[in-house]
């Protein structure tokens, strides 16, 4: 195996990792599978579109425009649709995503059409090819995606960790009853932890866009990741690295050594060989699988 | 029912006279339409007859038996792939594909089925969607290869001289196949098996304490759905006279799941309803949108999927329990109006 696939294996795996954050926080919080992921990592992305062309000089307030936007849409969702779901049948939540992805895809397509955009090129940049070692490169937004991937993962982990909201999300998560005996707001929670879910994908989103574009088909990326989450264990921060990795390498070795028609598989497939042996995920809690 | 007062009208599936005239009346109906209906409103009938098979389908896995299946398009993809590579490599007839494809739709509903034995809820919908998404690269896979094209062309199905195209004569096939599927699932419903799956998807320790076999009754469960499925699958495949994997998308799952939800959980009329509204809503989509700007007119699928998502969302937030739900309020209201007890 070439370095040049080690490299791509690690972007895809970045890739992964960073989308299937947002699945995991919410299936943490409140045991919400959101299939509406990849459809709301395009909308971040197409939000960057939106603010690029109104703020073309001023890429870094283009980008923390689009990235309140993605934090705010988040918050939005539940508000306006989760909430009322919240003490219904888990599957009808989930079918209230899937509805979800719907609408949005149908109007990302009415406000965008299904042209292809490029608000990278929109702010004049190139995204040149870096060297990151002999004969090894990858473009400047994969390695950004890279880099935003550990920030996350490490600022996900303090804000889980230590800060007040985190520790709230995590109660809330853990024993909603309790967590509301005590005091917490649970509907507060779970909006800031959508918030939080729709602010990280629309950050891998907007990225994705810089680096080749954005059009109506990425929401598939987005589901792609999903397997990455659920073989880490839906409810682990670290399994979904490990599984992103996981995914990743078998999805590029498939492509470069068998058949590139199996990249929309091969994640699928690895979720089968997951669910069939350790259904609960290589590092999620076991007990999960009884509440699904 | 308080007009059931023995074991053989309780067995009669249209025991009281009432009954019996409403249901002459809608065969009258149903077989007056072709020869009434322009050529357009005949393929929107047979497109609505088809759909019905597959809702019914699913409407026996999730709504009898409480088991989620994202894999709708996957097992109507084989139907249609069984048609469509037996066509080409051998020539075959009608007579031998449909078995086929029914043959392929039980074995394919015995592996969507295995990871019901150690999966439950949202699990389970994943795992059917990793085998979609499976049986939808096979096939890829096959068009790529061999067809080297987008699509397998499928002569209409014929028996001795005649053959099945027009849609009239089609609309009579479908109308048979779908009342047949419709027999099968109320008369599963009423008997042993559907009580099983009744008690299995309201709570799955009670039905095994109850004597039930959990796994037996989940794996049939699967396989009657998968074969009835995969059948839709191969008729449309000959309807179509035209197979493409493109067809079959995750969207199209969607809309099956969105038939359930729409016509009703857990009812069989409300399968029928919900495969009439989600086949004839692109239609009015299309009809209210030629008279928005052009802007519009030119993007018709994508405002078809936002209201579609729109649709589903308001059924899924106002009206859990669907078109059946509703019907079953206005008939209340006019009950009790009227001053006679709700039925």
């Amino acid at each position: 195996m070439s370095l040049q696939l080690v490299a791509n294996i690690i972007v895809l795996t970045a890739i992964y990792a960073l989308v299937s954050t947002g699945y995991i926080l919410i299936y943490r919080v409140s045991r919400v599978l959101n299939l509406a992921h990849g459809e709301l990592m395009m909308v971040g992305a197409y939000f960057l579109v939106a603010t690029a062309g109104l703020f073309s000089g001023d890429p870094l307030l283009a980008l923390a425009l689009a990235a309140v936007c993605g934090l705010v849409m988040g918050i939005v969702v539940y508000l306006v649709l989760m909430r009322w779901m919240t003490g219904e049948a888990v599957l009808a939540a989930v079918l209230i995503t899937i509805a979800l992805g719907i609408l949005l895809r149908g109007l990302v397509i009415l406000i965008w059409t299904t042209q292809q955009f490029y608000p990278g090129a929109t702010f004049g940049w190139r995204n040149p090819s870096v060297p990151i070692a002999p004969g090894v490169q990858i473009s400047a937004a994969s390695l950004a995606i890279v880099l935003l991937t550990f920030v996350v993962y490490a600022g996900l982990f303090a804000f889980l960790q230590f800060t007040r909201w985190g520790v709230r999300m995590r109660a809330a998560g853990q024993n909603p009853l309790l967590a509301e005996q005590r005091g917490i707001r649970l509907h507060g929670v779970y909006a800031f932890a959508w918030g939080l879910s729709t602010f990280t994908a629309s950050l891998a989103g907007m990225l994705m866009a810089l680096d080749s574009g954005v059009e109506s088909t990425m929401a598939t990326i987005g589901l792609k990741a999903f397997p990455a989450a659920l073989v880490g264990g839906l409810d682990s921060l670290l399994g979904a690295v490990i599984g992103a990795l996981i995914v990743a390498t078998a999805e590029i070795a498939a492509i470069q050594y068998v058949n590139p028609l199996l990249s929309d598989v091969v994640p699928f497939v690895v979720l089968l060989i997951v669910l069939a042996i350790r259904p609960w995920g290589l590092f999620g809690s076991r007990e999960q699988l009884d509440r699904v | 029912m308080s007009d059931r007062n023995s074991y053989a009208q309780e067995l009669a599936l249209f025991g009281t006279p009432a009954r019996r005239i409403r249901l002459a009346v809608a065969l009258v109906v149903l077989v007056a339409l072709p020869f009434v209906a322009t050529p357009f409103l005949l393929d929107l009938a047979n497109q609505v007859l088809l759909a019905s098979i597959t809702a019914l389908a699913l409407m026996l896995l999730t709504g009898f038996a409480g088991l989620i299946s994202l894999g709708t398009a996957g097992l109507l993809a084989a139907g249609a792939y069984a048609v469509g590579v037996l066509v080409r490599e051998a020539g075959a007839p009608f007579w031998v594909t449909l078995p086929t494809a029914a043959v392929l739709g039980a074995c394919l509903g015995l592996i969507f089925g295995l990871p019901s034995l150690r999966l439950r809820g949202l699990y389970l919908a994943i795992s059917t969607l990793g085998l979609h998404f499976v049986v939808i690269y096979l096939g890829g896979e096959y068009e790529a290869r061999e067809v080297l094209s987008t699509g397998i062309m499928i002569d209409s199905p014929a028996l001795g001289g005649w053959e099945l195209g027009s849609g009239r004569s089609w609309y009579f096939v479908l109308l048979g196949f779908a009342a047949v599927a419709l027999l099968v699932s109320v008369n599963l419903q009423r008997s042993r098996t559907g009580r099983a799956w009744r008690a299995l998807r309201e709570r799955e320790i009670v039905a095994s304490a109850l004597g039930i076999d959990v796994q037996r009754f989940k794996l049939l469960a699967f396989m009657v759905s998968a074969t009835i499925t995969a059948l839709a699958g191969a008729l449309f495949a000959y309807y179509r006279n035209f197979v493409s994997i493109d067809a079959f998308s995750l969207y199209l799952t969607v809309q099956y799941i969105a038939m359930i939800i729409i016509g009703g959980m857990g009812s069989i009329p409300g399968a029928l309803l919900g495969a009439g509204f989600v086949i004839l809503f692109p239609y009015a989509i299309e009809a209210v949108a030629s008279f928005l700007p052009a802007r519009f007119g030119n993007t018709v699928f994508a405002l078809n999927y936002a209201a579609f998502g729109v649709v589903m969302i308001l059924f899924l937030l106002l009206e859990p329990a669907g078109l059946m739900g509703i019907c079953r309020r206005l008939r209340n209201s006019f009950a009790a109006r009227s001053g006679r007890p709700a039925p």
